[in-house]
């Protein structure tokens, strides 16, 4: 469209600015703008300076220097390293009970009795509160001299057992407290998938002679397939995430023996065992490549649910 | 629906479900009423190994009383909400306008883009921890409520979009397509079309981004250290360190650190829990 030397007339179309003619094209990356340079700053650029920082000895004050895979090769003959990958492994797998077990809630839950509504509330309540006040609170439960739990093991002639000081129990100790509020969350998202699930179906199924335990497995876990989705992603994300119940219940202990990647990352890298960045950098490298595999496989299957539509 | 409505059972079985329930319910919060109890109790209870009883006396006043006019508590709560407010907002306006963006644009990247927040989101935090640190201290903002605010913005703008992305797409399209041919201007679109649409996914962020952001705990112990600007969640350990072994002001202390989030889910809980389970129905 010639733009200039045109004269102005009334029937001619106003000159359209470069802004008004790629409207639509130039719009939503206006939008963006702002969301995405935090996100780099704060989130994506960091995740590569970690990995060139684990190339590096530093003290986080003095300058760095270059080491190449040294803090990598220290990895491979560090004990504690090991422990808390096992103990890593050993959160996916029990954490994995979060969904089952809120599966059974949400069902036992899933009626239309007098307050029920109340009841789902209480019962969610565990999710609201912050894992913080979730490990003291367990931490007091768990205690040797006085926690409700040996008191009650006592009823029953056995114990006392201290729970997080002994290295065979403390992993369980704390998963435990972990998969509290996570059953919660798990039933709630099994609460909502419910109430969608088609009465028809079911009706259907109970005409054909399904209850119970077959009723619940051919006719209702296949309709609840979303929300199981949905609960594994958070459910593996929070395994992995683990950090405040172990910092508060046990601080690593005792002897490293309930620490994990995330923990002993931080323990390295930042606190009285000394600022050694590089090292803790290699340390959320191989949390981070742990990540990346469910990562990898959740936006797989968020991508073939884009290409159904 | 399933399993078989209880009002369709015998008898017996109703009764049994009846008073099962509220036991389930007393046995599922244990922990928690332990430390109510714990935190209603007076001084010498404790002192004299009587845990478990009854409480002796009612010392519920006393003890709240001492943790809000006697320790840095209070301080702690103002701090945690001048973290969480600022936060919410930030995160819901940047991904109202990034959830647009993806939501009603067709582009090439388009997906990229989103894949991108998507995949931030779940990243764990110890990758970024020495980075973010850095830069924190880098811009002065080391150990001020700034600094954690603005990390947890542009880490919570990648929930928020993957949210209000897909809240957008369930969002009638004619109704930006009749906009676009009367000739609107596409930033009027979002703010008188699309905006007002989105209240009830702006209401759901922004109490689940309080409760996340109130929860918070190792952000809080990486990028601040003093009374000055520690969240609760990191105070609360330096208020035990103070009363260690004063278990019914721990009690109350926890109590109180806890009840922000709790308030807003009771109060919001509709939001609440549709924010919790966007995409658990198809």
């Amino acid at each position: 469209m010639p733009s200039t030397a045109l004269p102005h007339t009334d029937h001619a179309p106003p000159p359209r600015s470069w802004y008004k003619r790629n409207e639509i094209r130039v719009t939503p990356w206006l939008f963006l703008a702002p969301g995405i340079l935090f996100f780099m700053v704060y989130v994506i650029i960091p995740i590569f300076q970690s990995f060139s920082i684990s190339l590096y000895e530093w003290d986080g004050l003095s300058d760095a220097y270059f080491i190449g895979l040294e803090n990598y090769r220290e990895l491979w003959d560090d004990d504690a390293f090991y422990t808390s990958l096992r103990n890593n492994l050993l959160w996916l797998v029990l954490y994995l009970l979060a969904i089952p077990a809120g599966l059974l809630i949400a069902l036992f839950l899933n009626q239309t009795v007098t307050g029920i509504r109340l009841y789902k509330s209480l019962f969610f309540f565990p999710f609201v509160i912050s894992q913080i006040v979730v490990g003291l609170v367990f931490s007091w439960f768990y205690d040797p001299s006085f926690g409700l739990l040996n008191v009650i093991l006592g009823y029953v002639g056995l114990g006392p057992i201290n729970v997080l000081g002994d290295e065979n129990f403390v992993n369980y100790g704390i998963i435990a407290a972990g998969l509290w509020p996570q059953t919660a969350y798990c039933m709630i998202l099994y609460l909502t998938g419910l109430n969608a699930v088609d009465p028809e179906q079911v009706e259907a199924a109970r005409l054909d002679g399904a209850k119970g335990w077959k009723m619940l497995w051919y006719v209702i876990v296949p309709q609840l397939k979303p929300a199981t989705f949905i609960a594994f992603v958070v459910t593996i994300i929070g395994a992995l995430r683990s950090f405040d119940l172990i910092s508060i219940m046990t601080n690593g202990g005792p002897f490293g023996e309930s620490r994990v990647l995330s923990f002993y990352m931080f323990e390295v890298a930042l606190s009285e065992y000394g600022f050694r960045m590089g090292y803790g950098a290699a340390i959320a490298v191989m949390l981070f490549l742990i990540m990346l595999l469910f990562i990898s496989y959740f936006l797989y299957a968020m991508y073939k649910d884009e290409k159904g539509h | 629906m399933f399993p078989t409505p209880i009002a369709k059972t015998s008898r017996s079985w109703q009764i049994t479900y009846q008073s099962i329930l509220p036991l389930a319910l007393i046995l599922w919060l244990l922990p928690l009423i332990a430390v109510m109890l714990f935190s209603i109790k007076p001084e010498g209870d404790f002192v004299g190994g009587n845990y478990w009883s009854v409480p002796s006396r009612f010392a519920g006043f006393e003890n709240y009383g001492r943790v809000f006019f006697d320790s840095d508590m209070p301080r702690y709560l103002l701090n945690s909400l001048l973290i969480t407010i600022p936060t919410a907002i930030g995160a819901v306006a940047l991904s109202c306008m990034t959830g647009f963006a993806l939501g009603i644009y067709r582009f090439k990247l388009n997906l990229l883009v989103f894949f991108l927040f998507v995949a931030g989101n779940f990243v764990p935090f110890q990758i970024l921890m020495v980075p973010v640190r850095n830069l924190t201290l880098e811009m002065g903002l080391y150990n001020t409520k700034t600094g954690l605010v603005l990390f947890h913005i542009a880490f919570q703008t990648g929930f928020c979009t993957l949210f209000m992305r897909n809240f957008i797409r369930q969002l009638p399209f004619p109704l930006i397509e009749a906009a676009r041919v009367e000739g609107i201007a596409e930033w009027r679109i979002f703010w008188y079309i699309v905006l007002p649409l989105m209240k009830p996914a702006i209401a759901a962020l922004s109490v689940l981004v309080f409760t996340f952001i109130w929860n918070d705990y190792f952000w809080a112990v990486v990028l601040t250290q003093g009374v000055e600007s520690q969240p609760v969640t990191a105070g609360i350990t330096s208020f035990n360190a103070q009363y260690r072994a004063a278990y019914h002001l721990m009690s109350a202390g926890s109590i109180v650190a806890a009840l922000p989030p709790v308030a807003m889910f009771f109060l919001m809980q509709k939001h609440f829990i549709a924010g919790l389970t966007l995409g658990a129905v198809k």
